[in-house]
């Protein structure tokens, strides 16, 4: 198991380099010029010129590529022309209100999606099977910002029974921040009504981008349980009089985890894709909402701070997903450290 | 999403002599069994259609040109206007239908890009191998580690807002998909007995490739690229909404959906329409790509 640790880890590594690698070539390379960018729309010829030498690019890219990395590693990503502020701290800032939506939303579709798919599979080609595959086909069709606006059009502005977007109410002031997930800080602190307030505005949102990675935990979950449920030592068990529950529980499912898992660290990053328009229609105060209200005033590096911090958080979450593979299947396991 | 169909029975129809028309006839079996499939090809024809003859058969060809009826802005969907007015009195039905034609060109020239740099990507690095081979999937793994819309994003935001810029930002970012299909079924082609017997008569490289190697991951290509039309049409749409891909007043869908937001809740059919059609269309696409699958490749049926 260290050596399939160590492998991981170094992989990890090579891919962050080439993240980097991509985040410098967008930024630096591609056509529109960053001085230009940086310098804002209503600068000068010599401001945008004295713009280029304070940020070394009219080096050698090779010389830029090397400053970006000592940037990056020591925590320097820039500043943004909207808010004013260093790149690190807007995102250390909006990056625990995504952390809370996307980990509510996994949660959200790993418990509904897995006992869906069990239920599909279990109860295959009847009505139960039927609906939950329209469910899924649609799930992935449907655009998730206009479920959301739809949803927002029902419950918020027509029922008023959810509020409309943000994060907390006017008239909420936030917990002390100990974590800075506001979910978790009001518990700690046990104010209940910041607690409900909170929880009432991420309902949609949550629900929402927790839709299509639904679809997907269910397609995988009921295909593999379907599978699994045909071979030979569960038709033995079966044969031996172990109960179906137990069958079910302990004999296939552990087995048709492993493919699920996977689907389940691709959807993360969907997802975190999938913030981004989520957030917008929600108001949601994350990076999603921040890249974009970057991306809209040519504001450049906030973009590329958020596209790196995406990126490395799919990549830790795709990390998770393989050690975890590697526990469940020994298999994995060697074939990897060989 | 077709039942399984028996193998034993399958093989032995398959295995008698057969002409190609035998042949398709027992695709198209296979494919009508499944009511999904169906309606997943009737979708896609559908949009087809509307895609091909919008400007003929629209009720309002002139308000996709910028005309202004003021006196008829923001009604209610009826018999004269199916899906309602905008704030400038023009028919939303004649905008969604025209749409069909805008985000079924976005969703095919994504796909083409895709497959035409991923597809080259993929034999080569599956027939040659080697460390040129092992650099392009190593290549093809960083840009799957970011979610394409948000790498499509950073490159929007480099490029500026504008539709010709998303889709080039979502060609550049759909790719890697295609080089980890076209790669492992490669490298499982390679070792097949055919391609050795090929190699072991002094058959050239490209002439394998071409002649052995290209036909035989057509299918799994074909079914990919059909599921892709529909995500690349998802994720244009996402990238219209939010104000970075096709500008107003262009009949797009997401960025209707994202102008009609303004008059929520009260004028509801002016976001509700485009959205529809995107879920629709995609839906299709879907469904279509599910029953390819279950016809051309029903070894990974899911």
């Amino acid at each position: 198991m260290l050596g399939y640790l160590a492998r991981r880890v170094l992989l990890l590594g090579l891919m962050l380099f080439g993240l980097l690698c991509i985040t410098f070539a967008i930024s630096h390379v591609a056509p529109g010029d960053p001085a230009r960018l940086a310098a804002g729309p209503d600068a000068t010829a010599s401001m945008v010129e004295k713009i280029r030498a304070e940020y070394g690019l009219d080096r050698p890219l090779p010389v830029q590529f090397g400053q970006y990395l000592r940037g990056v590693l020591s925590g320097d990503l820039g500043r943004s022309l909207r808010t004013r502020e260093t790149v690190a701290a807007d995102l250390a800032r909006y990056f625990p209100n995504t952390f809370e939506l996307v980990t509510g939303a996994m949660l959200l579709a790993v418990g509904l999606g897995v006992p869906l798919g069990i239920l599909s599979a279990v109860y295959r080609d009847t009505w139960v099977d039927q609906l939950t595959r329209v469910v899924s086909v649609s799930g992935i069709a449907i655009p998730a910002f206009w479920a959301g606006l739809m949803l927002q059009l029902l419950l918020a502005l027509h029922l008023g029974i959810l509020p409309l977007g943000g994060r907390l109410g006017l008239m909420t002031a936030p917990p002390a921040p100990v974590t800075h997930l506001l979910v978790v800080d009001a518990l700690l602190g046990g104010h209940w009504r910041v607690l409900g307030d909170a929880l009432a505005h991420a309902v949609l949102p949550t629900v929402t981008l927790c839709f299509p990675a639904l679809a997907s935990i269910v397609r995988v979950n009921r295909a593999e349980m379907l599978e699994t449920l045909k071979q030979d030592y569960i038709v033995n068990a079966r044969a031996q009089g172990v109960s179906e529950l137990r069958i079910v529980a302990r004999y296939a499912l552990r087995n048709a985890m492993i493919p699920t898992l996977a689907m389940i660290g691709l959807r993360y990053g969907w997802m975190l894709g999938g913030t981004v328009l989520v957030e917008t229609v929600f108001d949601w105060p994350g990076i999603g909402l921040y890249a974009v209200a970057s991306a809209v005033s040519s504001d450049f590096q906030p973009i590329m701070g958020v596209t790196l911090v995406i990126g490395l958080n799919f990549m830790l979450a795709n990390f998770v997903v393989d050690l975890a593979y590697g526990w469940l299947d020994p298999r994995v396991r060697s074939s990897m450290s060989a | 999403m077709g039942r399984a169909v028996s193998s034993g029975s399958a093989a032995a129809w398959l295995a008698e002599p057969q002409g190609a028309a035998r042949e398709l006839r027992f695709y198209a079996r296979v494919f009508a069994r499944s009511g999904a499939s169906l309606l997943g090809l009737g979708l896609v024809a559908l949009f087809l259609l509307l895609a091909a003859l919008g400007p003929w058969i629209v009720p309002y060809p002139e308000d996709a040109r910028g005309a202004v009826h003021l006196d008829q802005k923001l009604q209610p969907p009826s018999a004269r206007h199916w899906f309602g007015t905008d704030e400038v009195g023009t028919d939303i039905y004649t905008r969604v239908v025209l749409g069909a034609r805008v985000s079924l060109q976005i969703g095919l020239i994504i796909t083409l890009l895709a497959t035409a740099l991923g597809v080259p990507l993929g034999i080569v690095a599956g027939y040659v191998g080697g460390p040129l081979g092992e650099t392009i999937m190593r290549v093809t793994d960083v840009f799957l580690s970011v979610p394409a819309l948000v790498l499509a994003l950073a490159i929007v935001g480099a490029l500026g807002p504008g539709i010709v810029n998303a889709i080039v930002a979502l060609g550049l970012v759909w790719w890697p998909g295609y080089v980890r299909l076209v790669q492992s079924k490669t490298l499982a082609l390679k070792g097949q007995v055919f391609v050795e017997a090929a190699r072991a008569v002094g058959t050239g490289r490209l002439r394998i490739v071409f002649v052995h190697i290209l036909p035989n991951c057509v299918s799994p290509i074909t079914v990919k690229a059909s599921m892709d039309m529909g995500s690349a049409i998802l994720a244009a749409a996402g990238l219209g909404f939010i104000g970075l891909g096709a500008q107003p007043p262009y009949p797009e869908w997401g960025a209707m959906i994202s102008h009609g937001r303004n008059y929520l809740p009260t004028w509801w059919w002016y976001s509700a329409f485009p959205g529809l059609f995107i879920y629709l269309t995609v839906l299709g696409f879907n469904l279509l790509g599910d029953g390819l699958r279950d016809i051309l490749d029903p070894q990974s049926r899911g």
